[in-house]
């Protein structure tokens, strides 16, 4: 079966997954496409669906007037896969720091998670490390730019990586969610290990 | 889990031009003070441009125009959630280390501002990334080699007038399309005349791009100029007077933040287009003196 993959297209490193999710399936040898998501309609014919890195402010807004929200929480329900960096982290939580709540920002709650925004401070705080993840056997060079934070995580959710006393990549059902960008550097093994949980539910 | 100290890098190439990345598909909108921020934020600006005066209202003033006060940038810095980018003067490297100093995101090396060098600032050694201005390629490489994470159009700032950043960005891309085919021996031709690196050249010929994140800026007015400048092949677009010199700020920050999503969907920008009340008055370029023009500070 030829797996579909929506990236929601409003602003940021878009293109930049796409890229990712393409090579990442062209280097497992599946058969896939990805297609950009902007306007309403199209996130219901996608098996698996990728929040990029941006402004959370930005595209939550944004998925909020083009009819884009409703259709993401839809998705969830349906169980499936969800991956949101950055900016796609502080939307799949379900509470938001002092920050996220005085932007008026939308949330879709997907994950039972409260995020904090620029976790680790302004621009010129932004960091590269190697970052050991759960699911992986050697560090992932992490790109951390005015990076959100998991700061409070209920039960239900696995953690797979935490960095300076927050939590940085986390799990929860179907939904994942990262603090830093993969999609900025060529390990493709988060867009691998995404690829692998699409797959396992498509089948 | 261990994580030695010496792995932490900040302020790498790879940070700044991310920063930019992560721009992309956004509007940047001038502010002078925090409640112009506040708007912005909540019509969707991806990042806001902290300022003592628009660049009209800096046109209009005349005299040596610098860098804002810093309790302006430091007030919209501590109200808002998105990055705050502030300008300096061409060349003046202190203004860019206190901006830094400030906890500003982005310095914009601005010929808004009045230059003090034909050296434009060496951005590599700042921790913070840099956007500058460009009206041909040559201009953008050479800012680029300088380590600008971000180019932008000078288009002619503070007019209202759409047409010189039209301009300038046909000039780029067009200046980029006719690298395709050359050989090394002719790119290095270019690269000797626009004053930049064979490999900077050859990667630009490569990609059919600039090689960082492109936005237009300089007399973007409405929600179509914004469109335009997307079709024209803008990663983004900056927004200066025209949001708060337009009669219903609110309304227009959020209508462009919307025509910038829906730039090539004409039935959508019909929509996004209504009931905005007056657009900035503006000046039209060609009635402009050539001493009276901005886009010519800066090499």
């Amino acid at each position: 079966m030829k797996t579909k993959i929506g990236v929601i297209a409003i602003q940021g490193d878009v293109a930049e997954h796409v890229i990712a999710l393409e090579k990442a399936l062209v280097g497992s040898g599946e058969k896939g496409e990805v297609v950009k998501i902007k306007q309403r309609g199209i996130v219901g014919a996608c098996d698996a669906i990728v929040i990029p890195g941006g402004e959370s402010t930005t595209i939550g807004r944004l998925i909020e007037r083009e009819g884009i929200l409703p259709e993401l929480k839809g998705a969830a329900n349906a169980e499936k896969p969800i991956l949101g960096t950055c900016a796609g982290l502080v939307l799949l939580a379900n509470e938001g720091d002092e920050e996220v709540v005085k932007t008026k920002q939308p949330l879709l709650g997907l994950m039972d998670v409260k995020v904090k925004r620029n976790a680790f401070g302004r621009q010129r705080e932004s960091f590269e490390t190697l970052l050991k993840l759960t699911i992986f056997e050697t560090p992932f060079h992490a790109v951390f730019i005015r990076a959100p934070a998991i700061i409070q995580a209920s039960d239900d959710v696995t953690v797979l990586a935490t960095f300076d006393g927050h939590i940085v990549a986390a799990k929860q059902r179907n939904t994942i969610a990262l603090s830093f960008h993969p999609e900025l550097t060529e390990d493709r093994r988060i867009h691998h290990y995404f690829l692998d949980l699409v797959n396992k539910l498509c089948r | 889990m261990v994580i030695e100290i010496e792995d932490l890098r900040h302020g790498t190439e790879l940070l700044k031009n991310g920063f930019a990345s992560l721009q992309k598909g956004g509007v940047i909108m001038d502010v002078t003070n925090a409640d112009q921020a506040k708007i912005a934020e909540e019509a969707g600006a991806i990042a806001v441009m902290a300022l003592h005066a628009v660049p009209a209202d800096i046109r209009k003033a005349g005299g040596v125009a610098r860098m804002a006060d810093p309790v302006v940038i430091s007030e919209i810095v501590d109200t808002v959630t998105i990055p705050v980018m502030a300008k300096c003067r061409i060349g003046h490297f202190v203004e860019a280390e206190i901006l830094e100093a400030l906890g500003v995101d982005m310095i914009d090396e601005s010929e808004v501002l009045t230059p003090v060098d034909t050296h434009h600032v060496d951005k590599r050694r700042f921790t913070v990334p840099f956007v500058c201005g460009a009206r041909s390629l040559g201009e953008a490489l050479r800012r680029i080699e300088e380590g600008a994470a971000m180019v932008r159009t000078k288009g002619e700032a503070g007019t209202g007038d759409v047409k010189e950043a039209v301009r300038h960005m046909k000039l780029i891309m067009g200046e980029i399309r006719s690298l395709k085919g050359k050989d090394d021996e002719e790119l290095k031709d270019v690269a000797k005349e626009l004053q930049v690196s064979i490999e900077t050249v050859q990667e630009t010929a490569k990609l059919q791009r600039l090689p960082v994140v492109n936005f237009a800026a300089g007399g973007v007015a409405t929600p179509a100029d914004a469109a335009l400048m997307m079709q024209l092949g803008a990663d983004g677009v900056f927004v200066g007077s025209g949001i708060f010199k337009s009669s219903v700020p609110e309304k227009m920050a959020s209508a462009v933040v919307d025509a910038v999503n829906s730039y090539d969907d004409p039935k959508r920008l019909a929509a996004i287009s209504k009931g905005l009340g007056s657009p900035m008055k503006g000046i039209e370029v060609s009635t402009l003196a050539e001493e009276e023009m901005l886009q010519v500070r800066g090499w």
